[in-house]
């Protein structure tokens, strides 16, 4: 529980008057993602700047130090009968808020709930000139300034330091249950967007292994009527289920070296016709394929699916792992990358090569 | 900021008319009059030239001479806004996209429309009704107002703290670069990799490039929707209602506050059965399947009785619910109708200040000597203070102004913003050195130069210069050092 923000920013002045640059590292439980970490950067140790700023139920609104673990983060919600409803990935221990929203990661509630993106009020952010500067605020409405809160979402720590993080949190849902059935894979992305259309409290929808569950979670009576109407059976550890889902302990993912490639698309496009195995999840937009391949035919496929694809785990992450970028993009993101860290300080080349 | 175009207004009238239609290159004073302003008349400037093009190639190329050149753009929709973001520049071109006006595609299956930026907000949820589909976010202008507009400004509505802005419920946006590249920002998938330009673009008020079209998500029109209707007589125990509800752990659909004059003012108006001797009233809708919405509606209206509701009712049919909303939807123009004049203000306050922001208000009005009404998005704190005054009395919109200003001050101050829904635009740049410092405001300005190195996207708005800055907080600090001293010698 320590602000030791100020040590932060002086640790970013340094390195700006000597050149070097910095890894940012929180729990240290995402060094999987993106492209290899610069071998000769120094680290930035957010791991101890820890702890909520400002939490009052009744606004909704949670205000975290970022290197705060998530599981210190839930714990102190859930004493509030409260949540955050994107249900963030643990990958260790130690996940923290602030690697969640510089990965942009979001767990099976991320179609109905939003992600950690949607959720993001207002953050505060070391600039590679070593300000600290505060975007959005503690409000939901706030159309001051520059969205710069979310545009750190999934900038992987490339603009800046985020020091505190302003959220909406949720009341938990008073019931939760599953459906489990069999189904093909070439009729499960019909089915899962048709119940995803009807009127009904559907917060998760995936497919594995010839199997789609559905979660229901809300008003207890709205929950159980909506279990009688649709057809599936009630999964007995659902809660369990959707745990693994959402920390990717499924045994889908138990395999770690093997590339692991997320497709993020069109809900209802046609499945990529790539040999390998499939777990469809948000309702069809976020799909995973286990299996090899290369980057720029992967980018095909994704593309005819409407959306982008990156090598999320494994494979080789010394070349390139995200969806490229067209020209004009290219050239906006590298302004903007300079226009928050001229000197490109901050988890040099980890976005892409060029940034 | 701007410099003087290097070409003159009929050089460059003449290029447009070399691939736009020459009826819509307007550039007599009498044809461009109604683009003067947007719908915060107060402000109003004539631009050099009004242009319509029809094709995105041609916004393209409009974009181009003007980079070329170093002319202002502003773009503008349907020019309904309340920030005075779409006033013209007067030594720049008004790009209209009000020939972009065609839904083009609406998938019920994907629940996605795929939409010119002209296609109005109530027009998207008119065409999906025949899927059980609806567009979420509803400003108050939704019979006018674009989508491409609602991009820009990031617009609200009554149902923000369940379904989100307009940032919450668009997948992508193709967008005309100052440079005149044409790029999509996001896809049809949720999340992109790279930055989140999409987020950026959001309530970027025309800074940032022109949008030619934009992807939307639909929502599924709720089984039903029933609407709880509270009176309160003090402001205070109506806040600790909104709080109760919350914390009750249901999320209404809508949660709407209005204070006294306002209750009068719309009943009058709208003839809704408000309690009109209530000093506050709160509309709970909450919306869902049938057996949800019946189990949070009687929890919502225990709630509500317990914490000292002096009348609640509930809906009991579509229509009853339609009536009470019609009073809180007409708020405007019902107060339109006790005063010559109103300035509406748009600060979000966290909700657990909203009885002493509302106190402290009244204190306002009455220094200032102007009447002030509230409704108030109180799910979300978003606050429209509705300052009532007489153009045609002298002085007297000046001293509205510097009563909103001291409104948007106080939401600052206790931790809130100064603009939800509406907008800095030109209305409120100078409130923007209460909200941000120097340096975070230069950040802005070097953000806005990623996207535009020229400066031509609608140069002079959402984000003051520095030096303007130092002027103002010089400026508020003076009077408020005179403010003290005369306090202390009164």
């Amino acid at each position: 529980m320590a602000d030791i923000s100020q040590q932060l920013q002086e640790q970013v002045l340094q390195a700006r008057a000597s050149g070097e640059k910095l890894n940012i590292v929180g729990g240290g439980s995402k060094t999987f993602m993106g492209r290899e970490p610069s071998p000769g950067a120094g680290t930035l140790d957010m791991s101890g700047h820890t702890g909520i700023v400002d939490y009052h139920p009744v606004e909704l609104v949670m205000t975290v130090r970022a290197g705060t673990p998530l599981v210190d983060i839930e714990a102190a919600l859930a004493e509030q009968g409260q949540a955050l409803h994107f249900e963030p990935p643990h990958f260790g221990a130690g996940s923290t808020i602030g690697g969640t929203l510089a990965c942009n990661l979001s767990g099976p509630a991320r179609p109905w709930a939003g992600s950690v993106r949607d959720q993001v009020l207002g953050i505060r952010l070391i600039n590679g000139k070593g300000e600290h500067l505060r975007f959005g605020g503690e409000v939901m409405k706030n159309v001051a300034g520059y969205d710069v809160s979310r545009l750190q979402a999934g900038a992987l720590g490339t603009l800046g330091v985020i020091t505190e993080i302003s959220l909406k949190v949720m009341p938990s849902p008073a019931a939760s249950l599953t459906l489990v059935q069999d189904m093909a894979i070439d009729e499960v992305l019909h089915y899962m967007n048709s119940r995803a259309a009807e009127p009904k409290p559907i917060t998760a929808a995936c497919w594995v292994d010839g199997k789609v569950y559905l979660r229901l979670s809300g008003a207890k009576t709205a929950v159980e009527a909506t279990a009688e109407k649709w057809s599936g059976d009630v999964m007995k550890d659902g809660q369990a289920f959707w745990r693994s889902v959402q920390d990717m302990q499924h045994e889908f993912f138990a395999e770690k070296d093997a590339p692991l490639w997320r497709f993020s698309v069109g809900s209802t496009a046609d499945n990529p016709g790539l040999e390998g195995d499939w777990f469809i999840d948000w309702a069809g937009s976020q799909r995973w394929f286990r299996g090899a391949g290369e980057l720029s035919d992967m980018e095909t496929q994704a593309r005819a699916a409407g959306g982008q694809v990156n090598l999320f785990r494994g494979g080789d992450r010394t070349g390139e792992v995200m969806h490229s970028q067209p020209n004009a993009l290219k050239t906006i993101q590298r302004r903007v990358k300079s226009s928050f860290d001229p000197d490109g300080i901050f988890n040099p080349g980890r976005l892409y090569s060029w940034m | 900021m701007t410099t003087r175009p290097e070409i003159s207004k009929a050089e460059l009238a003449d290029q447009f008319r070399t691939f736009i239609d020459p009826d819509y290159v307007i550039i007599d004073d009498e044809t461009m009059k109604p683009y003067e302003c947007d719908g915060m008349s107060m402000y109003c400037e004539m631009p050099l030239l009004v242009v319509l093009p029809e094709t995105v190639a041609q916004v393209q190329r409009v974009m181009r001479i003007c980079h070329e050149h170093g002319v202002p753009v502003v773009a503008r929709g349907a020019g309904t806004g309340l920030s005075a973001g779409a006033m013209p520049n007067k030594e720049g071109v008004v790009l209209s996209l009000a020939k972009f006006n065609r839904i083009l595609d609406i998938d019920p299956l994907a629940r996605t429309a795929r939409l010119q930026p002209g296609v109005r907000n109530l027009a998207i949820s008119e065409e999906a009704a025949q899927y059980g589909l609806y567009y979420g976010p509803d400003p108050s202008s939704q019979i006018a107002c674009t989508i491409g507009g609602n991009v820009a400004e990031n617009s609200g509505g009554v149902h923000c703290l369940k379904y989100g802005l307009t940032v919450h419920n668009i997948l992508s946006v193709e967008m005309v670069t100052a440079e005149g590249d044409l790029v999509t920002l996001g896809s049809d998938g949720l999340d992109n990799c790279g930055m989140d330009l999409l987020a950026v673009m959001t309530g970027s008020e025309g800074l940032l490039g022109v949008v030619t079209e934009v992807k939307v998500k639909l929502l599924t029109r709720p089984e039903v929707a029933r609407v709880v209707m509270a009176g309160f007589d003090s402001v205070q125990k109506a806040g600790d209602a909104v709080g109760g509800i919350i914390a009750h752990g249901i999320i209404p659909g809508g949660l709407e506050m209005m204070d006294g004059h306002a209750i009068v003012a719309a009943d009058d108006f709208a003839g809704a059965g408000y309690p009109r001797e209530a000093k506050a009233l709160l509309l709970c809708e909450v919306d869902g399947t049938e057996e949800e919405v019946h189990e949070h509606i009687a929890e919502a209206e225990a709630v509500f009785r317990k914490l000292g509701a002096t009348s609640v009712r509930t809906s009991q049919s579509e229509q009853e619910r339609a009536l009470l909303w019609l009073g809180r939807k007409s708020a405007f123009p019902a107060v339109g109708r006790i005063s010559p004049d109103y300035y509406c203000m748009d600060g979000t306050i966290p909700r657990r200040h909203i009885a002493q922001v509302l106190t402290d208000m009244q204190k306002l009005s009455e220094e200032f000597g102007l009447r002030v009404a509230n409704v108030f998005h109180a799910g979300d704190g978003n606050l429209h203070p509705l300052i009532l005054f007489d153009a045609n009395v002298p002085g007297e919109f000046e001293r509205t102004e510097a009563f909103g200003a001291a409104i948007l001050k106080m939401c600052v101050d206790v931790g809130g913003c100064i603009t939800g829904e509406h907008g800095v635009g030109v209305e409120k740049i100078r409130q923007m050195a209460v909200q941000f410092n120097d340096q975070e405001l230069q950040q802005f300005h070097d953000l806005k130069a990623a996207f535009d190195p020229t400066g031509i996207l609608n140069p002079g708005k959402a984000v003051p210069a520095l030096k303007f800055c130092q002027e103002y907080r010089s400026l508020e600090h003076k009077q408020h050092k005179h403010e003290h001293t005369e306090a202390a010698h009164g």
